[in-house]
Formats: C-alpha cells, structure tokens, sequence
C-alpha cells in the first residue's frame, strides 16, 4: 500500500475543508472498502481525512414519523435500533444479510453509499477495466461475468453495485443528505448512484467536496409489513446474485400500494418502477406478481455466465411479494 | 479531538491494548494487525487472509469485534484494544476452556480469531442485536440457536473445519452465563 497522510476531523466543516486543502485525498469511514482497496493498489489517494468521528453521527425520529440517520453509524448499529426494526424491517434484514459481524461493527452508513464494486476485473489490475481505467475496456463483457448486471449495462461495463443496504434505501425513497464547500443540499436515494453509460468510473453524483451527512427515511407506515430477501452462492457471507427489497400493502385482495427494488443486477441499487406500476391497484395473487416480475426484467440481458439472473430475478420477486401478501392479510 | 493533517511518513500513534498504553512512531498506513503483531510482538491475532475475508485478525474494540487486518491502527487511537492476549486473567478465558474441552481446534491458526469473535458475538446477541436468521427483527425475543451462532460466526473461517466443536464451545460457555 502506498503511504498517505492521515487526519482525523471534528467537524464537517472541518472536514470538507481539510478534503479541499490537500489534492487526490479522500474521505475514510470505517474502512472496510477503501482500505482493502488501497491495499490492491486499485485507490492510491495521497490523504485520508477521517470522518468516523463527525457528529454526524446518531439516529434520531423525525417530526413526520421518519428517521434520519447519521453518516457515520455503523451498519450493527443501524439494524439494532428499535425504529429501524419496528417500522423498516426490511433496512434492518438488508443489512444484516450483508458482509459479517465484524465487518458490520466497523462500517458506517455513508460508507455503504460510497462502496466500489466487487467486479473481480476491476480488483485485477492487469485486467482491462473501464472503471478502473477509462478507455481500457471490460474484460467481464466476454468473461467469467457469473455476478454482473443485466439491466441498466453499457458497453463500457456491466458491474454490479454491491451493497444490501441501498437496496432497501432505494425502496424506500431515502432522501441522501450532503454537505459540501457551497453548502449543503439534499439528492433523491434513485439519483445519487449512476448507470455506467460512457463513464462508469464515476459511480455516483456526489460532488468531489461534497460529504454524506446522514440518510432521511421518510416516513412510509407501509415498510412495517416489507422484506429483503438475498440470494447468493453461500448461505452466509457472500455478496448477492440477486436481492429483493419489497413493501406491500393490500386491502380486499388488490394491492394498494408497493414498493420494490432489486440488487445484484445493475450497476445501482434497481429501484422496479415497471413491476410497482404493475403492481399498483391490481389482484394480490401470483399471476400479478409475474405480470410484475415479466415487466421489470423485459428489457434485461445476460451476458453468458450470468444469464440465470433473469430468471432467478423474477422468481425471486414473486416469493418475496406472495410473501408479503401473506403476512400483509395479517396485519 | 481534531488532529491536523499529519505528514504521509510517519506519526505519533498511542494505542491502549489489553490494558496497556504503548507509543508507536508508525506509518498511517500500517494496519493494527501490523502493529499489534510487527511492532509490538503480540503475535496471536493470525494474518489468514489480510482482505477481511477469514477472520483470523479479529480483535475487540472497545468490546466489539473488528477486523484488524482492514483497521489502520492510526484510526484506533483512543480506543481499547483487546486481542487474545488480553483475555487470560492469571487463568483462562472460560470460552478458551471450552475450546480445549471440545476440541474447537485442530491447527489453531484460526482460533484467537474465533474466540474474539464469538467473545464480541455473545455481546452483540445479548444487546438484543437480531441475524440475518433471526424470523422476525421486529421481535426482541430470540433463541441462542446452533442456526443463529452459525450465522453469527460466519465471518471466521477454520480451513482444518473444527465448526462442530466451535460452536459447541460457544454455546455451552454462553449457556452457563460464564461469559465476560
């Protein structure tokens, strides 16, 4: 690993500040991503600015029923909390199905945000890599591409963003909040990851001098009856094929409302406009929730290896919302 | 506690460990599995992996278990470290026991790792902390299930495959309540 100069700051402000006095320096949470990444030469930055300290730490109840959470809370921490359980289970399922115990007492929320993807060819830096290294190519288009995308791909690349958590965010309409050198501001959960397109080595819209804050949950009393469910190579411990995060709410055997989104299969947490559109004010049976699964995965495309996605995605989609249908008639 | 941007060659890093205040002179890019096993010789956290996948570097931050390997040591000033050399107390930790009464071993690489994890696991299951098996995260009642210690624990691997004794281990130290 090359060697960097390290500082720990107070403040956001602070922070920010201290981001802009020194070039190619980055923002350090609890490390789990960056520092392993560091290690493989993949981020060499010349400064690390340590923000695990920040204040902006702590989950707090909102006026309107929401939560908002701290940028620097750690994942154990987030899953334990009493209104994270009770009124999101499926934030507090999603984070417990990622990564292991250790690692969730390290990493923080806003880190979650900030992880690069697990594409075993943007690790292998004698791999051509367009996130890595602009221009390059893509070794997993044509290779063993087993955990990549099949929706929202460019020729450019088909990696998958990695995280559990934001998967559940982007269900939920998390509201991401920043702060940066011109002030601070407020980027809608669908708007703050990007599809690769013709630049995927920018993952997502933060500012270069902007920070994450904390993550608002509006208020959604439908995510009490919800559920993540992860399906992966392992039982434990293992990064997702496929993931769904899904809320349902029915009343006289038609859905109310819904909301869904996927994991493992884009290059951002996969919020399913087409299936909740499907969904909305239909029968809560299983040939809706196909219909529904069929209409989020029409424009997907495999890439050899990793064409079982497809349907492995829909199937997933309608257990989790037959599930819901379940549980839902109950409350 | 702010601290100014230190020089990228070498800083002024005081780390408590098992008790103990040591000053080290170190790169920030040391690791605290580093210094805990090339600066300060307490070489029973193991280096499996050094990516954070195996868990042979976990060690106790302020009670809780991280991985050492993906820790830099510079972050963790300011807070109590406690390997494995820490938890024998004139006499073994009642967890280390139950390792050697059921055979939770077979080459030990794996072992200081285990036993911190399952230390800081225990703790995490009794703040009420639910799993990614635990049926309802909503719910405050669970089981201290072989399904849950499994679960809880895979984020250390034994390659020798000790997991039935390892759990055993566990469980029985967390039943009798002689847990620390």
């Amino acid at each position: 690993m090359k060697n960097f100069a390290y500082a720990r700051a107070g403040t956001v402000e602070a922070a920010i500040t201290m981001l802009g006095r020194q070039p190619n320096s980055k923002f350090l949470g609890g490390g789990t991503n960056l520092v392993d990444l560091m290690r493989e030469n993949i981020e060499q930055p010349d400064a690390l600015v340590d923000v695990t300290g920040l204040q902006a730490g702590g989950i707090s109840e909102l006026p309107d029923g929401g939560i908002s959470i701290g940028a620097s809370v750690r994942n154990s921490a987030v899953a334990n909390h009493r209104l994270v359980r009770e009124r999101y289970p499926l934030l507090a399922q999603a984070i417990l199905a990622g990564a292991s115990g250790q690692i969730r007492n390290m990493a923080t929320t806003g880190g979650n945000l900030m992880q690069r993807t697990r594409c075993y060819y943007f690790y292998d830096e004698a791999a051509k890599c367009n996130k890595r290294e602009p221009g390059t190519g893509c070794d997993a288009i044509g290779g063993f591409n087993r955990m990549h995308a099949i929706l929202g791909t460019s020729e450019n690349c088909i990696a998958t963003h990695p995280s559990d958590m934001c998967v559940a965010f982007a269900a939920l309409d998390a509201i991401v909040h920043v702060t940066g050198s011109k002030g601070e501001r407020t980027i809608p959960f669908e708007e703050f990851h990007r599809l690769p397109g013709n630049t995927p080595n920018v993952d997502t819209n933060l500012g270069p001098d902007e920070l994450i804050t904390a993550i608002e949950l509006p208020a959604l009393a439908m995510a009490k009856n919800s559920h993540y469910r992860k399906v992966r190579d392992r039982s434990s411990y293992a990064f997702a094929l496929v993931s769904v995060a899904a809320a349902l709410e029915t009343a006289n055997g038609k859905v109310r409302s819904a909301r869904v989104a996927l994991g493992g299969v884009a290059h951002k947490p996969w919020r399913a406009h087409q299936a909740e559109r499907v969904l909305n004010g239909a029968d809560a049976n299983a040939e809706t929730f196909r219909r529904a699964a069929e209409a989020e995965l029409a424009e997907a495309r495999g890439f050899g290896y990793n064409n079982f996605k497809i349907e492995l995605a829909k199937r997933t989609l309608v257990s989790v919302l037959s599930e819901l249908a379940e549980s839902g008639k109950a409350q | 506690m702010e601290h100014a941007l230190r020089n990228a060659e070498t800083a002024t890093v005081t780390l408590q460990i098992n008790g103990a205040l040591h000053t080290l002179e170190i790169e920030p890019r040391v690791s605290l599995l580093d210094a805990l096993r090339e600066y300060l010789g307490l070489t029973g956290s193991k280096k499996g992996c050094n990516q954070g996948a195996c868990g042979a570097c976990t060690v106790l931050a302020d009670g809780e278990r991280v991985l050492s390997c993906l820790s830099l040591a510079i972050q963790y000033e300011g807070r109590e470290i406690t390997t494995i050399e820490g938890l024998a107390n004139g006499e073994m930790h009642p967890l280390q026991e139950a390792f050697l009464e059921h055979d939770g071993f077979q080459c030990g690489y794996c072992t200081p790792g285990q036993i911190c994890s399952a230390i800081g696991m225990m703790r995490e299951f009794e703040s009420g902390l639910p799993s990614a098996v635990t049926s309802d995260v909503s719910s405050t009642a669970m089981k201290f299930s072989d399904e849950e210690i499994k679960e809880r624990m895979s984020g250390n691997l034994c390659r020798c495959g000790a997991y039935v004794g390892i759990c055993e281990a566990i469980r029985e130290t967390y039943q009798s309540g002689a847990r620390r």
